[in-house]
């Protein structure tokens, strides 16, 4: 069972949470971006094999969406933080 | 040596002491004419189908771990090609006829069992989307039958049918030609097959990086010392984005944790393999009498080869549920693999715009069945430099071009197919 942290009601349970995917994701600028940017945008990720910052929504308690930052080779937690807030590096990361 | 009855008889007389390997381990060559990254079936069944369909034997196969520790030995060994869409039905027809005569091609017993499998459906809504699959099924030439509860309750005597069930079951579809075989002997069988034509299949031998010049790949930096070649073929699904990373080729591609389960060994009690959609599972019993059964993704990105309880308990209730006689079995083993999940659920079996790398890549959790036809199909495509007509629309281009094959209709969602 993963043990996500979320900032408003501490460590819960992952069942209380879904699923969204790579946070580090930006929408681009629908005035401006080129198709290459969208196909980017939609299609391709990072995919890295350690630290991933990624989106939850903690679907049954607050229901705020949080980003968390975890190991995805291990599991590990390494912080979480409010969808607009940034991640503070209080944990060290584990190698990649 | 060919496995026979005559060849079981012999070393019998010596207690089976003298048995060949059955594949040499050589030191690798300086270089060759074609290296397959990846030793799990895929690569294997390419490495095969080169030596064989196209006569080219100068070949090393790669492997980082060893033949058959990868997600060659950890899927469900379910094989079926009861798809709705075209380049899936092709594909995966393909790969069951060439499972037909695998087993006398290899001379390996693969333990191929066309035992059947049987989709259940739960809703009106589902019994219409079966026969739409179904219909699509017959018309690109696979069998397929609609069945009614009466004859899945024949034929699947222990599921729970009543109407007070959880999901109360409404019909099914039935592919008569569908089964299941030994997944190990799969990775044995190529293995030993590929290095009897030639290949040199090279284990604990991971690629850490590539030589390039100008636009071309000319070969790869390994933990066992440099190897040049012509060609590459990459097919590394659960560590494509790693290996892509090394030339800086993004991949429309999340790694997700997959994971399954087998019970203690019972009598035979379930003769074919069963799945249902709406409860999440596919179940079938070992010919060692193991039930093995899985689910969904766990849902989250992951490299860890291992799960979570969660999706563990969801798999179970689901197997509960449509069959109670399994609730006082023991689970056995649990494990997880590494998917890789492509952006609209179907694969990659292409050339890529750096000149003599190509790419297999994207089987989500569909990998195994298709492993003949994949590696028939990437063979074709390395040694001609073009697609075999049952590849071409699996390129990486299609997400470029708007071409996708989202068989399950859930758009750019890895985790949704």
């Amino acid at each position: 069972m993963l043990l996500i942290n979320c900032p408003h009601c501490g460590d819960r349970a992952q069942t209380e949470f879904t699923y969204r995917g790579d946070a580090t994701v930006q929408r681009p600028d629908p005035a401006t971006a080129s198709q290459a940017q969208w196909l980017d945008y939609i299609y391709f990720r990072d995919n890295p094999c350690g630290p991933h910052i990624e989106w939850w929504q903690h679907s049954a308690g607050c229901r705020q969406w949080i980003k968390v930052k975890r190991n995805v080779q291990t599991h590990e937690m390494l912080g979480s933080a409010d969808a607009t807030g940034e991640i503070a590096d209080e944990i060290e990361e584990a190698p990649a | 040596m060919r496995y026979s009855i005559f060849s079981l008889a012999r070393n019998a007389l010596t207690n089976h002491e003298n048995w060949q390997e059955a594949w040499k381990s050589p030191e690798p060559k300086p270089s060759y004419d074609v290296i397959i990254i990846g030793g799990g079936g895929h690569g294997l069944a390419t490495a095969y189908y080169l030596a064989k369909n196209h006569n080219i034997t100068n070949v090393a196969l790669l492997e980082k771990g060893w033949i058959g520790g990868g997600n060659t030995g950890r899927n469900t060994t379910i094989i079926r090609s009861n798809y709705l869409l075209e380049p899936n039905a092709h594909l995966y027809e393909h790969s069951m006829k060439l499972w037909e005569g695998l087993s006398q091609d290899l001379n390996f017993n693969l333990m191929f069992s066309q035992r059947g499998v049987l989709n259940l459906a739960h809703s009106d809504a589902q019994i219409d989307a079966l026969h739409r699959r179904g219909n699509a099924m017959r018309l690109n030439g696979i069998d397929a039958e609609i069945l009614n509860l009466q004859r899945i309750k024949e034929m699947v005597p222990l599921l729970d049918t009543s109407a007070q069930t959880r999901f109360p079951i409404m019909g099914g579809l039935l592919q008569p030609r569908g089964g299941t075989a030994r997944h190990d002997s799969v990775a044995w069988g190529y293995a030993r097959a590929a290095d009897a034509r030639g290949v040199d299949i090279i284990e604990n031998c991971e690629v850490t990086g590539f030589k390039r010049e100008g636009g071309k790949v000319v070969g790869v930096e390994t933990t066992r010392g440099a190897i040049d070649a012509q060609k590459i073929g990459v097919a590394v699904a659960g560590n494509t984005t790693r290996v892509m990373d090394m030339l800086d080729m993004r991949m429309p591609m999340e790694s997700h944790v997959l994971q399954a389960m087998v019970t203690e060994p019972v009598k035979p009690m379930l003769d074919t393999v069963v799945t249902s959609g709406a409860a999440h599972l596919y179940i079938s019993q070992s010919d060692k009498g193991e039930l093995v059964f899985g689910g969904d993704l766990d849902g989250y990105n992951s490299y860890a080869q291992r799960g979570n309880f969660p999706v563990l308990e969801h798999i179970i209730q689901a197997v509960i549920t449509l069959f109670p006689a399994v609730s006082r079995l023991r689970l056995m083993r649990t494990w997880g693999g590494l998917m890789d999940m492509s952006m609209d659920g179907s694969p990659i079996i292409c050339k890529t715009d750096i000149q003599g790398l190509y790419l297999n890549a994207g089987w989500c959790y569909g990998g195994f069945k298709a492993t003949p036809a994949s590696g028939y199909c990437f063979a074709h495509t390395i040694a001609n430099d073009a697609p075999h007509e049952y590849n071409a629309a699996f390129t990486l281009d299609r997400f470029h071009q708007g071409w996708l094959i989202d068989e399950k209709g859930v758009g750019a969602s890895p985790m949704s197919h």
